[in-house]
């Protein structure tokens, strides 16, 4: 199982906050495979410019392997407080 | 310290207790920043945070900031979740030997939070929500202290 987690626009674009993605796919851009096949929209925002990806609560650039119960979170360009 | 909270909070009484107990401090600057009404755009803002990253992030910046300006103490308090226009919705305090210090610090500190903070902002108007991103002054702002401090 692969937590999800949205932030910001993104959120809006799927309609969902958080999810649980099983069976768990192997790597970050699987599971964006994953959720762009259920949601092609989805699938293009995740893709968009300025979108970063955080496993287990640290920023990862490019690709990278996900262990069974990590929690990734897109994170939507940030506005600052 | 950093906090990031839901519920509001009394500027006044977070710099009181900031100040109490120093006897080596000879400077605390303060900033306080409400959430604006924009000539009756903004009816209510809504700000999102992602719990053990932005709070961490904002520790990590408050961190080289106290090393930076040879702080004393840092204290920043941050809103999240619905704040009405008028509400406190950042506190930023720092305790230094000298005014200098103090000041800068506080100024290099807001800048981070206003651009590159990792929050959320939504306005929630008569004309609808939209999301909000930094301006292009936020940006500038910010990018004045990534040059090596002169001297």
């Amino acid at each position: 199982m692969i937590r999800v987690l949205l932030f910001g626009r993104l959120r809006d674009v799927a309609g969902w906050r958080e999810r649980a993605i099983n069976p768990a796919p192997a790597s970050l851009s699987a599971l964006k495979t994953v959720l762009a096949a259920e949601d092609l929209a989805l699938g293009e925002a995740l893709a968009g410019t300025g979108v970063q990806a955080a496993v287990d609560k640290v920023l990862v650039r490019g690709d990278t392997a996900l262990a069974a119960g990590a929690e990734v979170a897109f994170l939507s360009p940030m506005s600052g407080g | 310290m950093v906090r990031l909270q839901t519920e509001p909070f009394d500027p006044g009484v977070l710099l009181s207790g900031f100040c109490r107990g120093r006897e080596e401090t000879g400077a605390v600057v303060s900033f306080t920043g409400l959430a604006r009404a924009g000539a009756g755009a903004v009816t209510r803002l809504e700000l999102e945070a992602y719990p053990g990253f932005t709070d961490v992030e904002i520790e990590r910046m408050a961190e080289a900031a106290r090393t930076r300006f040879a702080l004393h103490d840092v204290l920043i308090v941050h809103r999240i979740g619905e704040i009405a226009p008028g509400e406190a919705i950042v506190f930023v305090a720092t305790a230094a030997a000298h005014r200098r210090e103090a000041f800068e610090a506080a100024d290099q500190l807001m800048d981070y939070l206003k651009s590159r903070a990792p929050f959320w902002k939504k306005e929630q108007g008569p004309d609808g929500a939209r999301w909000i991103e930094p301006t292009e002054r936020d940006l500038t702002d910010a990018a004045r202290w990534d040059k090596p401090a002169a001297g």
